[in-house]
């Protein structure tokens, strides 16, 4: 199209992308996969010389490691309770967002907040929100103060739960995980959503007000299918993030990815969570199996949910 | 006959006020639930901030008080003095300025270099390239972190600030952003600048980038919050005093203090890292969330 004489200069200007891709991306896409089958691989011993022998044990190490079964118990409830719940409130909001118009963007900022924000830090205050100070799990307890969601739900009589000091329970760290992650995950939903809402053709909603049509019936009939490509868009990306929780269940328990006081790997571990103690306690064959595997359920995740969409969503 | 149908009209006008009247209550109904709704989800939103910057200020006894105070009864700033010099946050600071700054430049360099050839340049396999470097997007990043972590221990880069900086420089996904916006711009333009003996960087220098420059602002702070937010890879190759990041520093400083932990200084240091974040959001509000709504990603 343009002087053919000049072919080498697109070249040039490619030439330090193509070289950090092709150090950065394409070749570890290789050599994670080649790790993976290099039983107990480790990178300080290879860095000496030593051969490692081509097998599956990696994969099995994995799957039958009891900690690693927990992280992936808790990566799919994460998963399975935060999209569902964060989806149908980031829907509500943006409904009821768009039907009003005073303080509409003041609304619409306040909502994108949580967006803008450190994973770890607001993990902190979620933390302090929920921390018992003084020894809740003595008998009787001791406590300082419980809180200020102890304190709140004190209000209706409720005894101070201990959420996620020493010795609290799976479900209490869960539901406060489920909080944390549906709080952060609303602004993205929000935006997708609202802005899909704004593009939809308010005919419908006016030939529905003709007819009369309840409310309920509205968004049921004519908004959740108008807006279908979005909600699928907002799960698909929900299920990626959330498979890959990590970094805000450091920020409320820190890096033993659990109450203290336990023993061993935090109760509330992630997937993630564990490619990154192998990665770091040198077992790199195994963070390659359970990279591996991770990308295989993240796949089928996805193409399970394009399959589901394919039949409901109405483009 | 002609009375039967006055009767009716006047019956059905009689359903139309009655609809209407019915619609009318409906609607402030409808309008104050709403609002209500809307106000509670903006108060769950708001309040840990405003919980952590109240607690930020306050002395440890209020802290620990058992009936919570809602404004603290002596404001403590020397709170924040006290997490700047506890966390380290000064070095820690510096240290992500210094990543966040640099990577951001030359990132931008690369990809509008990369966009201005996808987007205008045509070579044998143009095409194929670019879809290839699209599909590496499904890959969650775990994988590429692996063997970079080899490389760069083999390389001898731990602990510097060129490990912090250079395997990240190439985001395949703000290439194909600004590609995206490239291509809009009519190609009659460079082919009147290639007349006029325009040279290519020139072109892009005096038009390519000032028309797109609302995706290059988005990228550029994008990618800035993503320094200030990186967590994970700075933890695995540099977690020394001399080049850790602002993210590190901040979990790790207050959990290795056995015993009592002082809340309130922790939630300065917190406030500290938080309200930097905060004031770009309020400048730069468009360009986030316009970026944000195209990308989907997190930093």
């Amino acid at each position: 199209m343009v002087d053919s004489k000049h072919k080498w200069k697109a070249w040039l200007y490619l030439l330090p992308a193509l070289v950090l891709l092709a150090v950065f991306t394409v070749y570890p896409i290789v050599n994670t996969i080649r790790l993976a089958f290099l039983e107990d691989y480790n990178m300080m011993l290879a860095a000496r010389g030593k051969v490692f022998e081509f097998g599956f044990k990696n994969f099995e190490m994995v799957v039958q490691y009891q900690g690693f079964l927990t992280c992936l118990k808790n990566t799919i409830l994460l998963c399975v309770l935060t999209v569902p719940i964060s989806t149908i409130l980031a829907l509500l909001i943006a409904v009821a967002l768009n039907s009003i118009k005073p303080l509409r963007r003041v609304l619409q900022t306040i909502y994108f907040l949580p967006y803008v924000t450190n994973s770890i830090a607001i993990g902190m205050v979620f933390a302090a929100m929920f921390n018992v100070v003084g020894n809740i799990a003595s008998d009787p307890p001791l406590i300082e103060t419980a809180g200020i969601i102890n304190n709140f739900l004190g209000l209706f009589g409720v005894e101070p739960i201990n959420w996620i000091n020493g010795g609290s329970s799976y479900w209490a760290n869960m539901t406060v995980m489920i909080i944390y992650i549906v709080w952060n995950a609303l602004p993205f939903k929000i935006l997708i959503l609202l802005g899909g809402l704004q593009s939809v053709n308010k005919q419908y909603y006016d030939a529905a007000k003709v007819d009369g049509t309840s409310r309920g019936r509205v968004l049921r009939k004519i908004t959740v299918p108008l807006l279908s490509p979005m909600i699928a868009y907002v799960v698909i990306t929900g299920f990626i993030g959330g498979f890959k929780e990590y970094s805000s269940i450091v920020g409320v328990f820190g890096e033993a990815m659990g109450p203290p006081g336990s023993v061993g790997m935090g109760q509330m571990n992630t997937m993630v969570g564990y490619i990154y103690d192998s990665l770091g306690g040198q077992h790199q064959g195994r963070a390659s199996a359970a990279a591996l595997i991770l990308f295989a359920i993240i796949l089928a995740v996805t193409l399970i949910n394009l399959q589901v969409s394919k039949k409901r969503v109405h483009y | 006959m002609a009375l039967k149908k006055n009767r009716e009209v006047i019956m059905h006008e009689r359903d139309i006020e009655k609809t209407s009247k019915l619609q009318i209550v409906n609607t402030v109904f409808g309008t104050f639930f709403r609002y209500l709704f809307l106000f509670i989800v903006a108060f769950v939103v708001l309040f840990p901030f405003y919980w952590m910057i109240i607690s930020s200020l306050k002395s440890l006894p209020e802290y620990k008080l058992s009936v919570p105070t809602f404004w603290p009864k002596t404001v403590m700033w020397s709170n924040y003095a006290e997490a700047f010099t506890a966390a380290n946050l000064g070095i820690l600071f510096k240290n992500t300025m210094i990543v966040g700054v640099v990577s951001t430049i030359l990132s931008l360099v690369i990809t509008i270099l990369t966009a201005f050839v996808f987007a205008r340049l045509e070579f044998r396999g143009k095409n194929i390239l670019f879809a290839g470097l699209l599909a590496t997007m499904m890959i969650p990043g775990e994988l590429f972190t692996i063997t970079n972590y080899e490389t760069v221990f083999n390389l001898g880069w731990m602990n510097t600030y060129a490990v912090l900086i250079v395997p990240f420089l190439v985001s395949v996904f703000y290439v194909y952003l600004l590609r995206q916006n490239f291509m809009q711009i009519p190609n009659e333009l460079y082919l009147a600048a290639k007349v006029d003996g325009t040279s290519d960087l020139k072109y892009l220098w005096k038009v390519m980038i000032p028309l797109a420059l609302p995706t290059i602002i988005s990228i550029t702070i994008l990618k800035m919050m993503g320094a200030w937010n990186s967590y994970m890879w700075p933890r695995l190759v540099a977690n020394d005093e001399a080049h850790r990041l602002i993210t590190n520093g901040l979990r790790n400083a207050f959990t290795n203090a056995s015993g009592e932990t002082n809340f309130p200084v922790q939630m300065a240091a917190v406030a500290l890292v938080s309200i930097p974040l905060f004031l770009v959001f309020i400048f730069f509000r468009k360009y986030i969330m316009k970026g944000v709504s195209r990308s989907g990603i997190k930093g």
